[in-house]
């Protein structure tokens, strides 16, 4: 045997190798693959391309140029009030619900007896919250008869309005729903403040720094990543939001449109009215909402978020 | 920690605020469970947690559905909801594990595409996919529910295990590779088997999501017959909502029945799980 083919057959066998080595890796990535092909990014291209089309299912899509995305922002009044709620929805229940989830986790964060207790009760909210029951519940909580004006007439012997059929109200019940589930945002909290090294908190102690001072100095600073991962998370989840408007409103968005989620709207548009080029339209501008938040929130990060290294 | 331990009139009031805040946030939970053994007119009579005449009429009613029976509902959501566990741990662990343990040519590319897609809401892919679907002839079948399952679909499960595996002792592939161990013998006979918290963790989030899903069957379930419990919730609520909340209370409390048994079984495991990869709920 020669040296040259030695060599050759050496590198065969290294080919060999390098060629089964990654046919392993694809195989085990085949189903997903698929899926992402398939159905990822397949389907996002198509839904792209047809929101430049008039499209109803019955006949081929015909090309409208960017007609959709015009009258999304000049001539539909609907889309504008749909955004108009969702940005109050977003606006009062994510900060309202990170409070709640960070002076909870706090109280329990002092190595209270009890803790898993509390912490298992505060979560089941969050891990029921997403379900059909929960909205039925929360549409008879706030009825004109409900449970909440039973307890107003008890206590203060006024009858109250119903609330989830007023538009001045009904979407504020579906903010409450969503502070009602801080759950898992309290549980994230949790897990970051156990992150804090102790040792600075001793340390600030020495100094004579007062509770708020260490809280305002050392907890929130130290926080702020959590802080930052928790808000994301909850705002693009909140934009998303769909089912508790659609029960509470058995599919319409009202009352007078005051509970038409954008995602809510899309539905309707999509399968509602079978316009289904116009709901591919609505659904990359949501796209675009959420990615301009997320660019918005990291580019912003840098003045807020502290990153201990 | 013990010298600057608070004094004991501090806990105590801790204690209350967090035993008040509790009570008001399940208090709604109970008064529902309770009005579904409540006759009809002491439901919004009442705010009582105790029903004066304890009675299961409203199951009954509720049970008998509408045209199409309440057990009929819940066994089309369990199926569903089996077939998405078994689909979606065995995709996204396939998945998982050539992210984590293995090297492949365009590994970074592709892992990076995946993270991409879990920031990608879905509903700019749904009208494709529901062409899609309906030409395939799966409206008003189970499969556009399942299916994607089985092609890890939900990327956020990959992530959950690419983490896990990644924190496996790297020692025990190599092992196992000088035994002559095929990739797939490591990853059936090594990882899956030390994988097993993750996994239940997968597999119970699955679980829950898919039972709690709405939207997906209200796009893909037309037919009554095919109903999972949300939708056959939704239905009741629309049709008759308004006179039968006894029935629509009682079959809200069994449409829970399932999350709060595992809740109750593996509460542990589902907190860590959310503390760990930050889930959204």
């Amino acid at each position: 045997m020669t040296i040259a083919a030695t060599t050759a057959e050496v590198k065969g066998t290294a080919w060999m190798r390098g060629f089964r080595r990654n046919l392993a890796g694809y195989l085990f990535l085949l189903p997903w693959l698929v899926g992402f092909l398939g159905l990822t990014l397949g389907p996002a291209l198509g839904s792209l391309y047809l929101s430049f089309t008039d499209f109803d299912l019955l006949r081929d899509p015909r090309w409208a140029g960017a007609a959709n995305y015009v009258r999304i922002f000049t001539a539909d009044p609907k889309f504008a009030e749909s955004m108009h709620v969702t940005f109050v929805y977003v606006v009062l229940s994510v900060p309202l619900k990170l409070t709640f989830a960070l002076m909870v986790a706090l109280l329990l964060n002092r190595g209270m007896a009890g803790l898993s207790l509390y912490r298992a009760m505060f979560y089941l909210p969050s891990l029921l919250g997403a379900s059909v029951a929960i909205a039925v519940l929360w549409r008879q909580l706030f009825a004109g008869n409900g449970l909440v004006n039973q307890v107003i007439l008890m206590v203060f012997g006024i009858q109250g309005p119903s609330w989830i059929s007023n538009p001045d109200y009904a979407l504020y019940t579906l903010v409450i729903l969503s502070i009602w589930q801080f759950g898992s945002p309290m549980i994230i909290f949790l897990a970051g403040l156990r992150q804090i090294p102790q040792d600075m908190y001793e340390a600030a102690s020495i100094d004579g720094a007062s509770k708020w001072r260490k809280f305002y100095k050392i907890t929130l600073p130290m926080l702020t990543p959590v802080i930052f991962f928790n808000a994301v998370v909850q705002t693009i989840e909140a934009f998303k939001a769909f089912t508790p408007a659609f029960i509470i409103s058995e599919g319409t968005g009202g009352p007078i449109d005051s509970t038409l989620f954008y995602t809510l709207y899309l539905y309707q548009e999509a399968f509602g009215y079978f316009r289904m080029g116009y709901a591919a339209a609505l659904a990359w501008v949501l796209v675009a909402i959420v990615a301009l938040f997320t660019a918005f929130s990291f580019l912003t990060s840098r003045y807020w978020v502290h990153y201990d290294e | 920690m013990t010298s600057n331990r608070p004094s004991v009139a501090k806990p105590l009031a801790a204690h209350i605020a967090l035993m008040l805040a509790s009570l008001v946030m399940l208090y709604p939970l109970l008064w529902m469970l309770a009005s579904s053994f409540k006759p009809e007119d002491e439901i919004f009579s009442s705010a009582s947690l105790w029903p004066s005449h304890f009675n299961l009429d409203s199951y009954i009613r509720g049970w008998k559905g509408l045209e199409v029976s309440f057990g009929r509902f819940f066994w089309n959501s369990l199926v569903i909801s089996v077939l998405s566990v078994i689909g979606n741990v065995f995709a996204c662990s396939l998945a998982a594990f050539a992210f984590a343990r293995l090297k492949f040519r365009g590994q970074k590319f592709w892992f990076a595409l995946m993270l991409g897609t879990l920031m990608l809401p879905h509903h700019v892919t749904l009208i494709p996919q529901y062409i899609l679907f309906l030409n395939l002839d799966w409206v008003d079948t189970f499969l556009p529910l399942v299916v994607p399952k089985f092609l890890a679909s939900d990327a956020f499960f990959i992530f959950l295990l690419v983490q896990f595996f990644r924190g496996l002792p790297r020692e025990l592939d190599e092992a196992a590779m000088m035994d002559g161990c095929s990739p797939w013998r490591i990853y059936w006979k090594v990882i899956l088997p030390l994988a097993m918290p993750a996994l239940a963790t997968a597999a119970i989030f699955t679980f829950i999501w898919t039972w709690d899903d709405f939207f997906a069957p209200l796009v893909y379930l037309n037919d009554m017959g095919s109903y999972t419990v949300q939708l056959g919730l939704r239905s009741f609520v629309d049709s008759t909502g308004k006179s039968d909340w006894g029935g629509l209370f009682a079959m809200s409390t069994v449409a829970l029945i399932p999350i709060l048994i595992f809740f109750l079984l593996f509460q542990r495991l589902l907190i860590e799980g959310v503390a760990t990869t930050g889930m959204k709920r």
